[in-house]
């Protein structure tokens, strides 16, 4: 039969005002597709790859929307653009690196309409996988990015496991750095997962990018008020300087007393299949003064037992370049 | 200068308000009642043949009306590599093979799954060099080159010798038999001459066109009559392919196309697919809209052809250029013939007078999209590649880059290529001062390599010059018994404003005041004239003078007018602020309204009764339809010629280089012209920035990745192919103009569209290599990943002449 791509197919379209009423529909149809900004969802629509019979478009659940302070951190709601993101004020003024991260997410159209929800529970952007090519992550048993003539500029230099994909959200590693929690309800049931944990590899299960199955839906991303008010640092690495997805990115957040690191947290994306937490960095770097030297070394030992594709040797330069500056430059907003 | 009223002053474009308002009426946005839509299926291959087409199950789906195949085309114009709407053999990924139409876009989308279709893969080749090997692949099953025997297009397989390639090594560009070469001077007497030779192989991209508006198109039939909504640069012009591809005589084509999102030289006489709806529509009688995706527009929408080269330089001490050797093997794509590598030599002859030099290239075929014509076709890759080898060669003698161009420049007598092409004007080498002087080219190059943090400055200029106009067209325009000067304008509307700032050569010939003037476009129906093709930068000039010759014929209509009633001799009468005025009597005069009404009175050649023996056919028949609304200006285009015209654009950048990250910020960029009389500023500095800005997308980021294994292309968003956006762009531009007019334009103008790409593309490259220290990438675009392998001296990841990645 013959192949027809960039058309949408019909679907049947629920539009929930609740979170229940989304939840009751998700335990219903066993293939429904969580709508949020549409943004990585009409992409794969318009593949006509994925065509889930149902599409449930949570864009009017008032539950889900939304900044409110909790425990002294903040709740943000799964269907907070990006935008609302980028311009709170105290998510600027106290959690600074979120914000940044969110400001280099593609474009102001793009960040207008994409959600926190979305932006993390975004499937990756190889494009073999993408293009519809029955590799490992689709269910096939090749990967097409990994061969002695592969196009895999973009992909990962860790974390490869049969799938050599990145995970490419920007907000990602700026929501490890700040110890966020990621709230997922699934049927009645409530869980709670540090970012860090949200993220899955390929060796975990190499058909997803999160812990979500279908019928979960995320409600909410808490950040802790522990690391409010840190030293930040966000840098994205890129081909342009926007409409681009990272090459590689960078957060930090570090606590510092008469210039020596107390505390710190340290994320990376875009080099492995799932947000990279550097905590071997995290613990050399703590104790240590912030100079050129010891972030150097940060550097260095954030790309130990990198693995390189035919052309993504770059990657690795720029990741120790980034974490570096990471620590060198970060700044008390 | 001549004083002029409105030649050289600024106007908003007269579309502007209907672009902001949404008011403006593309191709896509018609809507016509019983109107089906169109879905193409296109080939998932690079190259195979169609075994078998069952649409039964397909034409049985409630709401599926018709489906059209190649078989539905009327037979094309012979050549064997001529490119048809469908085809049953495709010869790249996407493209269409046949098209259904339906009640609604869902319904043809799901009638075209359910098509049965049977596909024989056949060989393919996406790297031209890959064909050239021993044994190697072709893109066509009738070879890999076209040649010219006897008038006739012939194929053949075209392979060269295992001592060829073995010459090369690994890295080099093998040189087997040219197709095309020509040589000036003695080119081993030009290098001994020189105190440095400069001796890389060039790599240049392919890239696609990536207009905003794809080439979406809707048809109706009125009778015989074909009326046809589409995305052109030309209205006139794209009369004839839309008559050729239906298979229906031009007289009963109405195409319509007031606004053109972009085209960059990729819809110059309308597109490939015009005759799908056409055809599907005649074949249900109802109106069909075919809708292109950004999928299918970067499939069939063209792309500039990459060269893989070999480019050999001789500098003397002084800065001057003494011999230039080039090899260009050319990607053609699947059709045709891309004359882009004979124009890239061209243009290096003419920026850099070598006396001596040689070229000599190839074309071949792969099973890669169409090539066509891109903003500069030739001209932008020699920017781009030669402008960072001279500045090798600048720094390898210690030679200012100012200087040395100033070494090389052309003035007014020089020539261009083997056939010694003069010149209409040439005033590249004030352009060039002047751009030095407002760039502040002395302080500036001095930042060269200065580092501040992480961040290193490179300056870089190069020079860009393109052909800028043509002649021997009509001009008609009408002054009716309201006051007012109506233009008819054959000219298609793409952005450009030259609808408009062509027409004021008719109005200031009559001197009358804009506000009284309207412009007559994008409607075939609408009776509009003989037009030049809005390519090669022809429209300014072609239709300055077009316009200049129809407001010629109108002043002279007038004073014979005015002569005859009021007494005297026409040549005692003056055109002047809306009327017709005795030199020394001032009394007796005469309005436009009155002149025009005496007009419709008198017939004859006054009203269009009678009119001129030289006139093109469609002129003709349009003038005839507007007999008798007024007085008649109508006149072909015979006014003197002289010399090739070639404006040009000298680009200034400085870019700063972030060594940590190989990120680029352009900091400034400052382009410097001379295209005759500046006709409109605003137009003016939109077309030198946005060529540029172009151009930096060359340099910088514009992606065209295939995976060589399988032949099938990934860059097909805006998101992988990447463009530039407005954050590459730095907000410290300007454009500065020499302003002396071209002897050989009644107005002095010359056309501009094309020189900025260049010298944005040259310049920035240029730049970034210069903040580097010199280090020659030899490949544009010139990205992050790159950037990164040279700071690091690690090998970049791939060899040097590989395509597509
Ligand atoms: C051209 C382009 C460029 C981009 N560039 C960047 C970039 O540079 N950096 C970056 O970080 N991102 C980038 N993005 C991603 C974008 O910012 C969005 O964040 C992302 O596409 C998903 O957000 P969304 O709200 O649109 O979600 P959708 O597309 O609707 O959903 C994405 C996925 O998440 C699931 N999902 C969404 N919300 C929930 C929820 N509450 N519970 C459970 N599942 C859910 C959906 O089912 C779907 O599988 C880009 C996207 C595009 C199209």
């Amino acid at each position: 039969m013959a192949i027809i791509r960039d058309m949408m197919a019909a679907f049947e379209l629920f539009q929930p005002a609740s979170i229940d009423e989304t939840v009751d529909l998700l335990g219903r149809f066993d293939d429904g597709w969580v709508l949020a900004g549409g943004l990585d969802s009409f992409e794969w629509f318009k593949m006509r790859h994925r065509r889930p019979r149902v599409v449930i478009d949570v864009s009017g659940v008032e539950e889900l929307k939304g900044i409110r302070d909790s425990d002294g951190g903040l709740e943000i709601g799964a269907m907070t653009t990006l935008t609302e993101i980028v311009t709170n004020e105290t998510i600027r003024q106290r959690f600074g690196v979120l914000s940044t991260a969110a400001y280099a997410v593609a474009t102001p159209q793009i960040r207008n309409q994409g959600t926190i929800g979305g932006n993390i529970s975004q499937d990756t952007r190889c494009w073999y996988y993408r293009g519809g090519w029955p590799c490992y992550r689709d269910g096939g048993n090749i990967c097409y990015a990994d061969t002695p003539t592969s196009m895999n500029r973009e992909h990962c230099i860790f974390g490869a496991s049969r799938c050599v994909a990145v995970n490419p959200s920007d907000t990602a590693p700026a929501l490890i750095a700040l110890d966020a929690k990621i709230v997922v309800r699934s049927g009645g049931s409530e869980r709670v997962f540090d970012a860090e944990d949200f993220f899955i590899g390929p060796s975990t299960d190499i058909t997803r990018m999160t812990v979500l199955k279908p019928g979960d839906l995320v409600t909410a991303v808490r950040i802790p008020a522990e690391w409010a008010d840190s030293a930040f640092y966000f840098e994205k690495a890129r081909d342009r300087q926007s409409w681009d997805f990272p090459l590689v990115n960078v957060a930090t957040a570090i606590k510092t007393s008469g210039g020596t690191i107390q505390d710190i947290r340290l994320a990376v994306n875009a080099v492995a299949p799932y947000p990279m937490r550097l905590t071997r960095v995290e613990d050399q770097l703590r104790g240590q003064p912030i100079n050129e030297d010891v972030a150097l070394a940060a550097g260095e030992m954030a790309i130990q037992g990198a693995h390189l594709l035919r052309q993504n040797a770059y990657k690795v330069p720029l990741l120790r370049n980034l974490v570096k500056r990471a620590i060198r430059d970060a700044e008390v907003q | 200068m001549a004083d002029f009223k409105l030649i050289g002053k600024n106007f908003g474009p007269p579309d502007l308000e209907a672009k902001i308002t949404g008011r403006a009426k593309y191709a896509e946005d018609f809507r016509a009642e019983g109107m089906l839509f169109a879905k193409l299926l296109v080939s998932p291959m690079p190259h195979c043949r169609v075994t078998r087409i069952d649409a039964s199950d397909a034409l049985a789906m409630p709401g599926v009306e018709a489906i059209l195949t190649a078989d539905d085309l009327p037979e094309g114009r012979g050549a064997p590599n001529d490119e048809r709407a469908l085809t049953m053999e495709p010869l790249y990924e996407g493209e269409p093979i046949l098209a259904v139409a339906a009640v609604d876009e869902t319904t043809a989308a799901d009638a075209i799954d359910r098509i049965g279709i049977g596909l024989e893969p056949l060989p393919f080749v996406i790297d031209p060099l890959d064909s050239l090997r021993p044994g190697g692949p072709d893109a066509r099953v009738d070879g890999n080159i076209s040649m010219r025997v006897e008038d006739q297009t012939v194929l053949e397989s075209r392979k060269w010798s295992q001592e060829v390639w073995a010459a090369a090594g690994e890295d080099g560009l093998p040189m087997g038999e040219p197709t095309r070469e020509w040589s000036i001077g003695d080119i081993d007497a030009g290098f001994a001459e020189a105190d440095v030779i400069i001796e890389e192989n060039v790599f240049h991209q392919s890239q696609t066109h990536h207009p905003l508006e794809p080439r979406s198109c809707m048809a109706y039939w009125r009778g015989r009559k074909l009326h046809i909504h589409v995305s052109t640069q030309s209205t006139a012009r794209t009369v004839a392919p839309v008559a050729r591809g239906v298979g229906i005589d031009p007289s009963d084509v109405v195409v319509v196309g007031e606004y053109c999102g972009g085209g960059f030289g990729s819809k110059i006489s309308g597109t490939v697919n015009m005759p799908i709806p056409a055809l599907l529509a005649r074949k249900t009688g109802r109106p069909v809209m075919l809708r292109v995706t950004r999928d299918e527009e970067n499939y069939f929408g063209r792309a500039r052809p990459g060269f893989q080269s070999w480019i050999k330089i001789g500098m003397r001490r002084d800065g001057r250029v003494t011999a230039i050797d080039m090899y260009i093997v050319q990607d053609n794509g699947p059709y045709g013939s891309q004359g882009d590598h004979n124009t890239a030599a061209t243009m290096a002859h003419l920026t850099y007078q070598p006396e001596n030099m040689r070229f000599r290239g190839i074309t071949i075929f792969t099973n890669t999209p169409p090539r066509g014509a891109q903003r500069g076709p030739g001209g932008v890759q020699e920017v781009a590649m030669m402008a960072p080898l001279m500045d090798k060669a600048c720094r390898e003698l210690g030679i200012d880059r100012v200087d040395h161009l100033r070494a090389n420049l052309p003035g007014h007598n020089a020539t261009m290529g083997p056939a010694q092409t003069q010149l209409s004007s040439c005033f590249v080498r004030e352009a060039l001062e002047l751009g030095a002087e407002r760039f502040e080219w002395a302080r500036k190059s001095a930042m060269s390599g200065r580092r501040e943090g992480t961040k290193v400055t490179g300056i870089g200029v190069a020079a860009s010059p393109y052909t800028a106009g043509s002649f021997g067209f009509d001009g008609l325009a009408v002054l009716r018994p309201d006051g007012k000067l109506y233009i008819h304008q054959g000219i298609g509307n793409l952005g450009t404003h030259s609808i408009a700032d062509t027409g004021k050569a008719a109005a200031e010939c009559i001197d009358i005041s804009w506000d009284q003037c309207e412009i007559i476009w994008g409607d075939t129906s609408r009776h509009l004239p003989w037009s030049s093709v809005q390519a090669g930068s022809q429209t300014t000039h072609a239709h300055t003078r077009a316009n200049w010759a129809a407001g010629l014929d109108l002043k002279r209509k007038l004073q014979q007018i005015a002569a005859m009633d009021l007494g005297g001799s026409p040549a005692e009468y003056e055109v002047t602020g809306g009327r017709v005025v005795h030199a020394s009597d001032r009394a007796r005069t005469m309005s436009f309204n009155r002149a025009a009404s005496r007009a419709i009175e008198l017939g004859g050649i006054f009203d269009g009764h009678e009119l001129p023996e030289d006139l093109n056919d469609m002129t003709v028949a349009s003038a005839t339809a507007l007999v008798g609304q007024g007085l008649m200006g109508v006149s072909r285009d015979n006014f003197e010629r002289g010399g090739r015209l070639q404006s040009w654009v000298v680009g200034f950048a400085r870019v700063e280089v972030d060594i940590e990250t190989g990120m680029v910020d352009i900091i400034e960029y400052v382009g410097a012209t001379d295209c005759g009389t500046v006709l409109n500023p605003r137009s003016l500095r939109a077309q030198v920035l946005g060529g540029s800005i172009q151009g930096f997308g060359v340099a910088r980021s514009q992606k065209w990745v295939y995976d060589p294994q399988w032949g099938v292309p990934f860059t097909k968003g805006f998101h992988m192919a990447k463009p530039p956006t407005i954050l590459d762009v730095p907000l410290d531009m300007d454009v500065v103009a020499v302003d002396e007019p071209d002897p050989f334009n009644p107005v002095g103008c010359k056309g501009i569209g094309e020189p900025p790409m260049g010298a944005g593309a040259g310049a920035i490259a240029g730049a970034i290599e210069d903040a580097l220290g010199g280090v020659g990438f030899n490949r544009t675009p010139i990205t992050t990943d790159m950037i990164m392998a040279a700071l690091e001296d690690q090998p970049q990841p791939f060899r040097g002449l590989t395509a597509h990645i």
